[in-house]
C-alpha cells in the first residue's frame, strides 16, 4: 500500500510539473504566439472568448500566482478553451472525437508486437545459437535503424501507390459515417492494417531483444537445471519456468509503451493522415491552435501517468517482493 | 568489493525499485562492465575495438559519412537548394540520384544534408551525455536528498511524453538550427541519466572511493578522476545512443516542418519530398536516399555500441556462457532512451 501511494504521489508531481510547463510555455517564450494567433481568427470570435482565450494564454495583467492559481482551476475542472482551427467547438471535445482512433491504431499494434516479439524473445533464448537467435536480432536492428516515419513512407509508396493494396490515407473511406455496421467495420479495418502493421515491424525488435536477454539471465538459474533433472516437458520449462520469471521487465515496458500509444504514434498518424491525436496536434501546430496543442499534451501526458499507475497497480499482483517490502 | 557479495541484481529486482523501468535500465548490473576496467585500463577498450570487425566496419560507414560531409562543398559547389528549371528527372548520369520537383540534384542535397544531420546529431549526442553524466555522477556521489531531488527530475522527464513534448517545444520556439539543438537535449538527457547513475552508484560503494573519501579528496576529484574513468563504456555506449536518438530526433522533427526548413538537412530533405508530393508521383529517388543515409548512420553507431558492450563484457562473446546473468546490454538501454521520442 505505501508503495501504491508513493508511486501515486510521483505521478502526482509528474502530471503538475506538465501542466506548470504548459503554462509557462506561452508565457516566457521569445515572440508572441497570442497575436499570431488572434490575427489569423480574427472576425470569429466573441468579445468573451477573446478575453477568455488571452487569459488562457498569459495575456493578461494580472499578477502570475493569480493566473497561475486560475489556470490550475480551468485544467482540474476540465475546462481547457475553446479550439482555433475547429472553431467554436471545445477543445474537450475535439480530443474526445479523436482519442479513440488513436487507441484503436496504437493498441492493434502494441498488443501484437508485444505478443510475438516476445514469443519470438522466448524462442531465441531458449535455443540459443539457433536460427531464430542468430538471424533475427541483426536484422531487426538494422530495421530499427531506420527512420520510422521514412519506413511508414516506403510502405505508403509500395503497398498503395504501386500496388494499390491499400487505402492512402485517412482511417474510414470518404462518404461512410461511423457506424456498427459490417460495412464501415471492414471498412475501417483496412484502412488500419498498413500504418499498424509499420509500427509492429520497427517496435517488434525492442521487445524480442528485451526479452531474450532477460530470458538468457533466467535460464541460467538453479531452478531451471533442477527442473531439467526432474525430466519436465522443455515446453513446459520454457514456459511456466524460465518465461515466466522472464516477463517482469516486459510487462513494466509494456506499461510504459501503453502511455506512449497515445502520444508514439504521432508519425504513423502524420504520414497515414490518420485522424488520432498526433495528426490532430501537428495540425493545431500549423494553424497555431494554442488552445488545442496544449489541451492535446495534457490528454497525453495523463494518459501516459495514468497507464504507468495502472501497470503499477497490477505489479503490486505480480511481484510478491513489492507487496513484502 | 561489495558488488560481488550479492549476485549480480537481476532486472526484476531493480523493477521493484522503479517498476517504471524499461527492461534495461536496471540491469547494466554493477560490476558487468566495470569489472574488467580496473585490471585492464582503456587501452583494453581500444584495442578491443581496432580488432573487433563490428566496431570497424561501423566505423569505416561513419568515417565515410564524415568525410563526405566534409568534402560536400568541393564535390557539389554552389547552393544545393537553387530551384533549376530540370524538374523531376529520374536518375541518369548526370544527375546520380535524380532530381526533385524544384529541380534540385538529390545527390547534392543529399550529401549537403549530411553536414547539418551529423552536426547537430553529434552535439546532441554529446550535450546530452554530458548532462547525463553530470546528474548521474552528483546523483550517485551525493547520494540522500540530492539525490533524491535529481532522480525525481529523472524520471518525470523519462515519463514525459517525448515526441509531443518535442513538437510542443518546438512550437512555442523561435524556429532555428540552435532550438533544435536545445529541444533535442532537453527531452534526450534523462534517459542516460538514468543509466548512468545507476552505474555509478556501484562504483561509488567500492573500497576505492571509501579511501578515496577518507584521504580527503575534493568531491569534484573523486566524482571525475576516481569514478567516471571506471565507467568509461558505459559512458561511451550511452554517448552512442544519444547521437543515435539525436540525429533520428531531429530528423523526425524536421519531417514534421518543426525544424529550421530553409536548411538543407536528411530530415528536411524527407519534408520536402512529402511536402511536393513525390510518394504520389511516383519519384521514389526523391526520398530513398536520406532515409537511407540516416539507417547507414544509425546503423553504423548501434554495430559500434554492439562491439563495446562485446569487448567490455566477455560473457557476450561467447555463445555457451557459464552464467551470463548480466547480458542485458546496450540495444535494451538504447531503447530506453529512444522509446517515447522516436514514437516506437
Amino acid at each position: 500500500m505505501r508503495f501504491i501511494l508513493r508511486r501515486l504521489g510521483f505521478y502526482l508531481i509528474a502530471f503538475w510539473v506538465s501542466i506548470t510547463l504548459n503554462f509557462l510555455l506561452p508565457r516566457f517564450m521569445p515572440g508572441d504566439p497570442v497575436s499570431r494567433m488572434f490575427a489569423r481568427s480574427a472576425g470569429q470570435m466573441q468579445p468573451e472568448q477573446i478575453e477568455a482565450l488571452r487569459k488562457l494564454l498569459g495575456v493578461d495583467s494580472r499578477p502570475i500566482w493569480e493566473q497561475y492559481a486560475d489556470y490550475l482551476h480551468n485544467i482540474v475542472t476540465g475546462n481547457m478553451g475553446v479550439s482555433i482551427t475547429r472553431f467554436p467547438t471545445p477543445v474537450t471535445e475535439v480530443i474526445a472525437s479523436q482519442i479513440g482512433w488513436t487507441l484503436l491504431l496504437g493498441g492493434t499494434a502494441l498488443v501484437i508486437a508485444a505478443v510475438v516479439g516476445n514469443l519470438l524473445g522466448i524462442l531465441a533464448a531458449w535455443r540459443r545459437g539457433g536460427a531464430i537467435d542468430s538471424a533475427l536480432p541483426p536484422l531487426l536492428v538494422f530495421v530499427g535503424s531506420f527512420p520510422y516515419f521514412w519506413l511508414a513512407m516506403g510502405a505508403l509508396y509500395l503497398f498503395g501507390v504501386i500496388l494499390g493494396w491499400s487505402p492512402l490515407r485517412h482511417a474510414f473511406s470518404d462518404g461512410l459515417e461511423p457506424a456498427f455496421t459490417w460495412e464501415f467495420i471492414s471498412d475501417a479495418g483496412a484502412h488500419l492494417v498498413l500504418p499498424a502493421l509499420t509500427i509492429v515491424l520497427v517496435s517488434i525488435g525492442g521487445w524480442m531483444l528485451g526479452m531474450r536477454n532477460t530470458m538468457i539471465a533466467t535460464n541460467a538459474e538453479d531452478y531451471i537445471t533442477m527442473a531439467e533433472a526432474k525430466g519436465l516437458k522443455p515446453g513446459r520449462i520454457m514456459f511456466r519456468y524460465a518465461a515466466r520469471n522472464a516477463m517482469l521487465p516486459s510487462v513494466t515496458s509494456f506499461g510504459m509503451s501503453l502511455g506512449f500509444v497515445v502520444g508514439g504514434a504521432l508519425l504513423t498518424e502524420v504520414v497515414f493522415a490518420y485522424p488520432g491525436v498526433g495528426y490532430q496536434l501537428l495540425n493545431a501546430v500549423q494553424g497555431l491552435d494554442y488552445p488545442l496543442m496544449q489541451g492535446l499534451f495534457l490528454t497525453i501526458t495523463a494518459a501516459v501517468l495514468l497507464a504507468n499507475f495502472l501497470v503499477d497497480i497490477f505489479y503490486v499482483r505480480l511481484d510478491p517482493r513489492v507487496r513484502a517490502s | 568489493m561489495t558488488t560481488y557479495i550479492h549476485p549480480s541484481p537481476s532486472a526484476a529486482d531493480a523493477a521493484v525499485e522503479r517498476p517504471t523501468a524499461a527492461p534495461a535500465t536496471g540491469a547494466p548490473a554493477p560490476g558487468a562492465a566495470s569489472a574488467p576496467a580496473p585490471r585492464r585500463p582503456r587501452q583494453g577498450l581500444i584495442h578491443g575495438l581496432l580488432t573487433n570487425p563490428k566496431a570497424m566496419v561501423g566505423a569505416a560507414i561513419l568515417l565515410v559519412f564524415i568525410a563526405l560531409a566534409l568534402l560536400a562543398p568541393v564535390l557539389f559547389p554552389g547552393d544545393p537548394s537553387r530551384i533549376t528549371d530540370m524538374a523531376s528527372l529520374e536518375p541518369s548520369a548526370e544527375h546520380w540520384l535524380g532530381t526533385t520537383a524544384k529541380g534540385q540534384d538529390v545527390m547534392a542535397l543529399t550529401i549537403h544534408g549530411a553536414r547539418s544531420s551529423l552536426l547537430v546529431g553529434l552535439t546532441v549526442g554529446f550535450a546530452s551525455t554530458l548532462v547525463g553524466i553530470l546528474v548521474g555522477l552528483a546523483s550517485a556521489y551525493f547520494g540522500k536528498f540530492i539525490d533524491e531531488a535529481l532522480s525525481l527530475v529523472t524520471n518525470v522527464f523519462l515519463l514525459l511524453p517525448g515526441l509531443p513534448l518535442l513538437v510542443i517545444l518546438a512550437a512555442f520556439l523561435p524556429p532555428g538550427l540552435g532550438t533544435v539543438i536545445l529541444v533535442l537535449i532537453v527531452t534526450g538527457w534523462a534517459g542516460s541519466a538514468r543509466v548512468l547513475r545507476s552505474q555509478a552508484l556501484s562504483i561509488r560503494s567500492k573500497d576505492f572511493v571509501a579511501a578515496a573519501v577518507v584521504s580527503g579528496e575534493r568531491a569534484g576529484r573523486i566524482m571525475f578522476r576516481e569514478i567516471l574513468p571506471n565507467m568509461a563504456s558505459i559512458v561511451m555506449g550511452t554517448l552512442l545512443a544519444c547521437v543515435i536518438y539525436g540525429i533520428g530526433a531531429q530528423a523526425g522533427l524536421e519531417f514534421l516542418g518543426l525544424g529550421d526548413v530553409s536548411t538543407v538537412s536528411w530530415g528536411n530533405n524527407l519534408f520536402w519530398a512529402g511536402n511536393e508530393g513525390a510518394l504520389l508521383t511516383g519519384s521514389w529517388w526523391v526520398f530513398v536516399p536520406s532515409g537511407l543515409c540516416i539507417a547507414l548512420v544509425a546503423f553504423a553507431l548501434a554495430l559500434i555500441n554492439y562491439a563495446v558492450d562485446e569487448v567490455t563484457n566477455p560473457r557476450l562473446r561467447k555463445i555457451k556462457a557459464a552464467k551470463p546473468a548480466a547480458v542485458v546490454g546496450t540495444t535494451a538501454r538504447r531503447s530506453t532512451a529512444s522509446e517515447g521520442n522516436t514514437a516506437k
